[in-house]
């Protein structure tokens, strides 16, 4: 600990400190994350089972271009987002709107919306696939006994516009029912998480500038537009990127809800699973690695994004 | 009038939201034939106190169990203690290049997982870790997001305390262990909450890095459960609420902080 340091006399006192207090961390992100970051795209360059593979330069990228299950899973994944993505935030905001005017049970709801977030997903999957089974369900009861029929939920791979239209749609069109309810379980396990963020936005605005709004005349909903989302109009944004980012992420969900037992199919095969499919169960290291460092392209514009027009100040007052 | 039409409102969705926890928790206890058959209720007919037992029985859970306490447990020391070291060089040392150093550190905050796993699979194999605790939990032990915030900690801190620690004579190593630490105990709170739950909830990197029954850890244990357990909703359900059990214990006891320590991870991503 009280080692000179060999270059310690042209180095500011704290030279050898410092180095001894950061290589833990600094060593382990190198390791960890700075090198493999670099290694996945030199993996997306070379061809074949595992790691014996030569080299294909783009060749990885252009096979992923003619392959329909990439694309299917590209599409998986973007029906994910424009599902959950907007429904979450909308939703979420409602509640904390109502929270903020709740009184004294605004702590105990807050608890209670928030607790699917600390819940692990794989868990509550579980739950959701028991509520879903088409047999034994309670939900399954309670659609059969409302409309007198119901569907196989997470185990139906046709499409809901093709159930919804009775057959006129193809089975293919538009997302699966299966995939619905995956959206449907997300949304439900990640509100609590947006909630928490809205309601501390909300309590962040000034209340003279609402109350000055109502003065003026302005009922709530004119109120909401005019003031209120005005001023929380970061956190929206703030909140849209990280709804984003982690809808694109998102594996968890989809392998417990859908996949886990390997008769998944590829209606819900999102781009993470294709991946992980494509790495895990078929060998194809660089091909994974490939669409791998494209989805991460899209992450990291999205992340870009938001410390772009945010800069990371939205909870640092 | 409004005021009971809101609390109306909230409490559906609060309904709606516990709702199937609750289900979990009636259905854990139900028996075999009770489970089978599909009810919105949540009472059970009969409470079947065995199926815990059962439950242990059916699959290595004790053994998921502790796999998962020993790595989110180590992962969630480790994270703190090189968040806090680091975040506290960065705060508050002099030395060269140390803007450029934490710049490139936050460019780690912005590489997704997705990034990263297949190398770290191809690198963890080449160390010999394949299939062990190792592979679970060395790639995660430093994250640059911690690391931010600690930081941030650090250089909220007036100044004068560690103006007095260098008249009194005290070291950095003192200062930091000593002094430092117990004046940022919340964002050490924040921190090790973050690391413990993210590893014990992973699914995605123990599913690859481990094969042998005995070093699964809870959530690969859960998703093969479900196919061992077959139509016994009721074990099912009762291991899903023995996996989710120690975060709900823990987010009882420390809600304040999981309710910081979502909005730190806010800035996140």
């Amino acid at each position: 600990m009280t080692a000179p340091g060999r270059r310690g006399r042209r180095m500011p006192s704290d030279g050898p400190v410092a180095v001894v207090l950061l290589a833990p961390a600094l060593i382990l992100l190198s390791v960890f994350v700075v090198y493999p970051m670099f290694s996945s795209v030199h993996m997306s360059l070379y061809g074949g089972r595992r790691a014996a593979g030569a080299f294909v330069g783009l060749g990885n990228y252009a096979g992923l271009a003619r392959d329909p299950e990439f694309w299917r899973a590209l599409a998986v994944t973007g029906y994910y987002v424009a599902g959950t993505v907007p429904l979450m935030l909308g939703l979420s905001l409602l509640i904390a709107l109502a929270l903020r005017r709740a009184g004294r049970a605004r702590g105990f709801f807050r608890t209670v919306f928030f607790l699917p977030y600390v819940t692990s997903v794989v868990a509550a999957a579980m739950v959701w696939r028991a509520l879903f089974n088409p047999q034994s369900g309670p939900v399954s009861l309670l659609v059969r006994s409302l409309a007198g029929a119901s569907p196989n939920w997470l185990l139906e791979p046709r499409g809901v516009l093709h159930l919804v239209t009775g057959g006129w749609a193809p089975p293919d069109a538009g997302p699966s029912l299966a995939l619905c309810c995956v959206m449907l379980f997300d949304i439900w396990h990640g509100c609590g998480f947006m909630v928490v963020v809205f309601l501390a936005g909300l309590c962040a605005i000034p209340p003279e500038l609402e109350d000055a709004a109502r003065l003026d005349g302005a009922g709530p909903v004119r109120g909401f537009f005019a003031v209120t989302l005005p001023m929380l109009s970061p956190t929206v944004f703030f909140l849209f990127t990280v709804g984003c980012v982690r809808a694109f992420q998102a594996f968890n969900s989809f392998y417990a809800l859908t996949q886990s037992d390997g008769n998944g199919g590829l209606d819900t095969r999102n781009m993470v699973l294709f991946i992980y499919t494509q790495f895990y169960s078929y060998g194809y290291w660089g091909r994974a690695a490939a669409a791998a460092t494209l989805l991460t392209l899209v992450i990291m514009g999205f992340t870009l994004l938001q410390w772009r027009y945010l800069g990371r100040k939205v909870f640092y007052q | 009038m409004r005021r009971a039409a809101l609390h109306i409102g909230l409490t559906a969705a609060a309904l709606v939201t516990a709702w199937p926890f609750l289900w979990m928790v009636s259905t854990a206890f139900k028996g075999p034939l009770e489970a089978a058959s599909p009810s919105l209720g949540l009472w059970p007919g009969a409470w079947h106190w065995g199926n815990v037992a059962e439950t242990f029985r059916a699959a290595p859970f004790g053994r998921y169990l502790f796999n998962s306490f020993v790595v989110s447990g180590a992962v969630c020391l480790l994270v703190t203690f090189t968040s806090l070291c680091a975040g506290y060089a960065f705060a508050r040392l002099r030395f060269p290049g140390r803007n450029w150093l934490f710049a490139a550190t936050l460019c780690c905050m912005m590489v997704p997982f997705e990034a990263v796993f297949i190398p770290n699979f191809v690198l963890v194999s080449k160390f010999g870790w394949y299939d062990t605790h190792a592979a679970l939990i060395v790639p995660w032990c430093a994250n640059a997001f911690s690391l931010f915030l600690m930081r941030q900690a650090f250089l909220s801190l007036p100044g004068e305390y560690y103006d007095a620690a260098r008249v009194d004579g005290c070291g950095h190593f003192r200062f930091l262990f000593l002094v430092g630490l117990p004046l940022v105990r919340p964002s050490v709170v924040t921190v090790a909450l973050f690391a413990f739950l993210g590893s014990y909830n992973a699914l995605l990197w123990p599913l690859l890095v481990t094969a042998d029954d005995s070093m699964r850890v809870a959530q690969v244990g859960l998703t093969f459960f479900v196919t061992d357990a077959g139509i016994r909703v009721n074990l099912l359900m009762c291991a899903s609420a023995i996996v989710i059990l120690p975060t709900v214990v823990l987010y009882f006891v420390a809600q304040r902080q999981f309710v910081e320590s979502a909005l730190g991870a806010g800035i996140k991503a």
